[in-house]
């Protein structure tokens, strides 16, 4: 019984429901000719079943262990009834004995009963130790007990041992397992994010791996004494009658045939089963976190509506797969009766014949039935085994996932960075049909900053991601301080720069430990330092718990700004030579952003920054103005020079700023402007 | 709990499961009858060498068997119909549940654990009807007639399994009582696993922006390591299973032989009832093995079940009311009245002592620092919180008692968060109502000041958004996150700093448009620039969740040094730097 003859998957039919044509469903038997369409998707039941063995093999050793302690544990199983058997003959030999008259001898009492013309009894008695007069001989019952006794604590043992091993084994798989999806999430490129749900991945790392867990632990060590136990009794099933054997085997591909077109219509109600179950978890995670949209959009009824579609979707395909499973057990079981009727006959005929024994006959259909009973108990648990490689198929898919470049075998380790940056040529585009950035160069000297302005959508945002390497360019080429991007290690780059974005997240911990996200090493004192120079300290001070205030999940205990002046001390902790800053001060209320403005600036003072601006004052102080539309920079220089350029920044300007600055002269004209401002 | 669980879900499908049971039953006694014919076949067919026998008699047990596998797919059918149904029911029952929670209980489970119940622990109790259903109802049936087949042949001997049976349940009750506390634990930890991964992944830029991929591997492994922990614990108690079913069951038929060998030897007893005895006691060993398989699910179903138990069991703090007021009025006057909101066991209140009025057709702006209690506020009107004192008022009418439905279908929320839901452009847009016109979307946009871009997206109304919104600028997604809720066309519009990633233009554009479109409605309007908020009927100014301004404007500069001091810092924050 091996996996690869159930689970070779027949590479042309089409299985798939849908390209089947309704008429034929149902149809049972061979493979469809078909119409050679390819299949939706291939059907991978046997080399995920491998490839998931295959993660079993670090535990080499372990693994060994448990199926030596698998073995002795079968070969105590089987020999615990025959030992018991020996004490019914002891019982059985009692009885007879005492109905023998004492003092006559065993062979007296065989001819006895042969001349009664009882030969089986006469047969029976003749291989029996029988002490006539005598009867159970109880001291030879507590011995065989005994031994009997010892056999069964030595298999529970046994067993107990294995399982406890087993249990290691499949515990520490699933470990490594969920610790490989978590590594290749970090080695997947952001396109990939930007398409999955976030819940759909979730499920595949709950869910699914769970799922794997569970069926390993579950058939495991029943696959396991299965096929010992199907080994075992073939073997004495050959010694015994070789054609008899033949017959028996006869049911083998049979079985393979009936449970493989079984398998293969489930597996694939099973991998719906499971592929439905993520988009379920997808629907639920975004419901669940819009959930306040959901409520006051009045939209409970239709995010209901969407779920109890998908919630239908999954009740059809899992009931389908248990259902169809399901049909493999009983399949089995006739099969199995129906060898055994084949046996009985070929057997009688031959016991009429004289070319066998009775004996034999009755030995042999002993073993077909052991040998069929495993095989139906492997095929109970087709289910458990199928739903566990369908989930196994989902969580390989995720790890084959195409990931972003790998780093350079020979990086290029930037030291003490100037902080010199320069687009040469750049282009990029998310969509290969939607040109955003185009033949894009830019130099951005140490210590400038570089303020990007320009309407939304014109690529200011891709602009520094592509500095951070979140995506890679199409054409051109990235340097810092003359070294191309991509010939440094991602995380030596980013090392480099510090970064403020619109999207304010933390993560549930601390503040404490929020803020020293941005460096790890930071002493209290550092981060203290810049709490204090980010204002974050004003407001912690009134919080009960101060810095050990936990951020629940959502961070719906501390305000947007709030999280805004959280991430700035974090880039400012994180005392880095390149800045990036996407409009960050936009939510901290105006008399804090003032002063994270001045700190802003001080931090600024040394390094390189690019800032996605929309405040003026950055904006004039910058050293290069960069005007951006439509993916190009239509305009570079310092204000005055783009004021004077009377373009597309004069423009901008004269539409977004003028106002502000003449409605910001005349308060400052009041003589309160002059006054300390922000600090109460 | 998972009693109630089960009863109470499983309830609709009786006649399913019903029918497993006399399914089950059929096929049981069909299993039972089968060794007599296969001893037939041995016995009078095989041992007499009587082909035609074998073939009468094996034909009959093929008969008995096609019955057996009748019986035997017909139940897994049903059972696997109703284990499936419910499982589909509690999914739906805990998603409406939550679906009605207020934003306080989504806040306490957390959303994490909500997902988890949601799928993976009905996921849990679902298996174990599954399996009940195809498997366990056999068990007792099996177990039943093998103790009666047992007891038939000799009493004398039942004492035995008076002794076995329960030390049989209490060794396995021992374990699995010690199993329960590991398997919450274990969900618990399923928990964490997604909370720290949803976290990776909404986080994932700030995490490489940072290269903080290590610490966040190692988060993640630490949760892994504490779940493979709980797992561990969880699998050697369950390994202790198995052995001690079969040690004590294999003990009991040791005890037989023995003690039976002396009622046959005093003449109390035929050995062949000693046989029989024996092979029935491994039949009810057979099934409690069946059972013991089920045994192993059961703790865990039992936590997953509670933890389902506790989400259907919370009620949501914001409760409909009984008699909901369904007046509709084309404007809404908005009257907040001593309004008091402080979190469960807080000293210090969010908010105290609010009171303002909101005419129709007014705007009203709410400034003040950050954490002074502002979205709160907001969150009180659409009443996704309710007030701890005080009321909010809608025409009069206070919003506890009005159709939550109507309350939300005339309000227009804008979140300081412009979360987005994945779809279209159109599918976001349309989100508050499902039967705007293009046009009327078009004309949103318009006024959002988001129409320049969405023309320009592939696609247009049709364009794809992500998850959250996350492939639009943050600008973009304010922007249609306004013209969403303009589309909705509500009477009461709430601004929670909507405007804050927009630049002072658009700003000012939006805000210009704006006004037409909400003429007669209520708007309020959170900021945080003046600029924003200078031209409101009324500007409250909230410091430390009080009000401690209440005017126009030129009023405030003159009567609110706090909004005197906000407006300098702005003034000096722009262009005099």
């Amino acid at each position: 019984m091996s996996d690869r003859s159930v689970t070779k998957p027949a590479p042309m039919p089409t299985m798939t429901e849908r390209t089947r044509p309704p008429v034929r469903r149902g149809f049972g038997g061979g493979p469809w000719g078909g119409p050679g369409l390819p299949a939706e998707k291939p059907m991978s039941f046997g080399p995920s079943v491998r490839r998931l063995l295959g993660r079993l093999r670090p535990e080499g050793p372990k693994l060994l262990a448990v199926i030596a302690l698998g073995v002795t544990s079968v070969v105590l199983v089987v020999i615990g009834p025959k030992v018991l058997g020996r004490a019914t003959d002891i019982i059985f030999s009692g009885v007879i004995g005492k109905q023998l008259p004492p003092g006559t001898s065993t062979a007296q009492a065989v001819a006895a009963a042969r001349g009664s013309g009882k030969g089986n009894v006469a047969d029976m008695l003749a291989r029996m130790h029988v002490v006539p007069g005598q009867g159970i001989d109880f001291s030879a019952l507590r011995t065989v007990l005994a031994w009997a006794l010892a056999l069964y604590v030595g298999s529970a043992i046994f067993s107990w041992m294995q399982g406890y091993l087993l249990n290691g084994v499949v515990q520490r798989t699933i470990f490594r397992l969920r610790a490989e999806v978590e590594d290749k999430l970090n080695r997947l490129p952001l396109q990939f994010f930007d398409q999955q749900p976030r819940g759909e991945l979730l499920s595949r790392v709950t869910n699914d791996i769970d799922n794997v867990s569970q069926s390993l632990q579950q058939t495991i060590s029943q696959l396991l004494s299965s096929v010992l136990t199907v080994i075992g009794v073939l073997v004495m099933m050959v010694v015994v009658s070789p054609l008899l054997a033949v017959i028996a085997l006869v049911t083998v591909p049979l079985s393979i045939l009936v449970a493989s077109q079984v398998a293969k219509r489930s597996q694939k109600l099973f991998v719906a089963q499971w592929a439905n179950t993520g988009s379920l978890n997808a629907h639920i995670e975004e419901a669940f976190t819009g959930h306040e949209l959901v409520t006051v959009f009045g939209r409970r009824r239709e995010v209901e509506q969407v779920f109890r579609e998908r919630n239908d979707q999954l009740f059809e395909a899992s009931f389908g797969a248990q259902f169809v499973s399901g049909i493999i057990m009983p399949a089995m079981m006739f099969i199995g009766n129906l060898n055994y009727v084949a046996i009985a006959v070929i057997g009688g005929v031959r016991v009429a014949t004289g070319a066998m024994s009775l004996g034999d006959v009755q030995a042999f259909i002993q073993y077909s039935r052991q040998f069929t009973q495993p095989l139906t108990q492997v095929a109970s648990m087709a289910n458990l085994l199928q739903s566990g490689v369908a989930s196994a198929e989902r969580v390989f898919e995720l790890l084959d996932a195409p990931e972003q470049d790998a780093d350079p075998v020979q990086p290029v380790i930037p030291v003490a960075s100037r902080g010199r940056v320069e687009f040469e040529r750049v282009s990029f585009r998310y969509h290969p049909e939607q040109p955003l950035i185009e033949d894009l160069s830019l130099v951005a000297e140490p210590g400038h900053t570089v303020a990007i302005v320009g309407p939304t959508g014109a690529g200011k945002t891709t602009l520094v991601n592509l500095i951070l390497r979140f995506y890679e360019v199409d054409a051109g080429r990235i340097t810092l301080d003359g070294v191309d991007i991509t010939a440094m290690r991602r995380e030596d780059l980013r090392s480099q720069i510090g970064m403020v974005l619109q999207d304010t997240w933390l993560f549930g911990g601390t503040i404490r430990d929020n803020i020293a996200y941005g460096n790890p090493a930071a002493s209290e004192e550092e981060i203290l330092a810049a709490a204090r120079a980010t204002f974050v300290d004003r407001f912690v001070q009134s919080l009960p718990d101060g810095y050990d205030t936990v951020i629940d999940e959502e961070g719906s205990n501390v305000s947007a700004g709030e999280k805004q002046l959280l991430t700035i001390a974090r880039a400012f902790l994180a005392d880095p030579s390149l800045l990036i800053l996407d409009e960050a001060t936009s939510s901290v209320d105006t008399r804090t952003e003032l002063l994270v403005q001045r700190a802003m600036a001080a931090l600024r003072s040394d390094r390189t920054s690019f800032v996605i601006a929309h405040r003026l004052s950055t904006i004039r102080d910058a050293e290069l103005i960069l005007m951006m539309e439509a993916g190009r920079i239509v305009e570079r220089g310092t204000h005055e020079e783009l004021l004077a350029a009377r373009g597309a920044y004069f423009r901008l300007y004269s539409a977004q700023f003028r106002g502000a600055v003449d409605a910001a002269d005349e308060s400052a004209a009041q003589p309160a402007a002059a006054a300390p401002v922000g600090l109460r | 709990m998972l009693i109630r669980l089960l009863r109470k879900y499983l309830r609709p499908y009786w006649s399913g499961l019903l029918a497993v049971v006399a399914l089950q039953l059929l096929g049981t006694i069909a299993s039972l009858y089968l060794p007599s014919l296969n001893a037939d076949i041995i016995d009078k067919g095989v041992a007499k060498g009587d082909t035609g026998y074998i073939l009468s008699t094996g034909a009959w047990m093929l008969g008995v068997t096609v019955v057996q596998i009748v019986c035997s797919i017909a139940a897994v059918y049903f059972g696997a119909r109703a284990a499936m149904r419910f499982g589909r029911d509690v999914r739906a029952a805990i998603f409406h549940t939550v679906g009605g929670f207020s934003a306080r209980e989504v806040a306490q489970f957390g959303a994490p654990s909500l997902i988890t119940r949601n799928t993976n622990d009905v996921q849990q109790v679902q298996m174990l009807v599954v399996l009940s259903c195809t498997m366990l109802v056999a068990a007792p049936i099996m177990c039943v007639g093998g103790i009666i087949m047992a007891l038939r042949q000799d009493a004398g001997l039942s004492w035995l399994m008076l002794v076995s049976i329960p030390v049989l349940i209490a060794s396995i009750g021992l374990i699995v009582s010690r199993m329960v506390p590991q398997f919450r634990a274990m969900q618990a930890r399923i928990d964490d696993i997604n909370r720290v991964l949803r976290e990776q992944l909404s986080g994932i830029r700030v995490v490489r922006a940072f290269v903080r991929e290590q610490d966040e591997a190692r988060r993640f492994a630490e949760a892994n390591a504490a779940l493979t922990r709980t797992a561990l614990r969880a699998g050697r108690l369950m390994a202790l299973i198995f052995p001690t079913v079969m040690l004590i069951l294999n003990a009991s038929s040791v005890a037989v032989l023995w003690f039976g060998a002396g009622r046959v030897e005093n003449g109390q007893m035929q050995i062949g009832a000693l046989t029989a005895f024996l092979t029935y006691l491994t039949l009810i060993l057979m099934s409690v093995m069946m059972a013991t398989f089920m045994a192993i699910m059961i703790p865990r179903a039992s936590v997953c079940a509670e933890r389902i138990g506790e989400v259907l069991r919370t009620e949501s703090t914001v409760v409909p009311p009984r008699r909901p007021v369904r007046q509709v009025h084309t404007r809404a006057e908005l009257e907040l009245r001593n309004i008091e909101f402080r979190y469960p066991g807080a000293t210090t209140p969010v908010l105290c002592d609010i009171s303002f009025q909101a005419a129709a057709g007014q705007t009203t702006a709410i400034i003040g620092s950050t954490g002074a209690g502002k979205t709160t506020l907001v969150s009180l009107v659409a009443r996704l919180f309710d007030t701890t004192a005080g009321t909010v008022l809608i025409d009069g009418v206070s919003v506890r008692e009005l159709d939550p439905d109507l309350l939300w279908s005339r309000i227009g929320l804008v979140p300081q968060r412009p979360y987005l839901f994945s779809g279209t452009v159109a599918s976001n847009l349309r989100y508050g109502n499902p039967q705007a016109s293009d046009e009327e979307l078009w004309e949103a946009l318009q006024v959002a000041q988001a129409r320049d871009f969405v023309e320009a997206m592939p696609g247009r109304l049709e364009a794809a958004i992500t998850q959250g919104g996350t492939n639009v600028s943050g600008g973009q997604r304010q922007r249609l996150s306004i013209a969403r809720a303009l589309v909705r066309k509500p009477e009461i519009y709430l601004f929670d700093d909507s405007f804050s990633a927009l630049d002072l233009a658009t700003d000012g554009r939006l805000r210009a448009a704006l006004r037409p479109q909400t003429a007669n409605a209520t708007v309020v309007i959170v900021g945080q620039r003046v600029s924003t908020i200078a031209d409101a009927d009324q500007i409250i100014v909230l410091e430390g969740g009080r009000i401690v301004g209440l005017g126009s404007h030129e009023e405030l500069l003159e009567s609110c040094p706090t909004y005197l001091e906000i407006v300098q810092s702005q003034a000096a924050a722009e262009p005099a730097a």
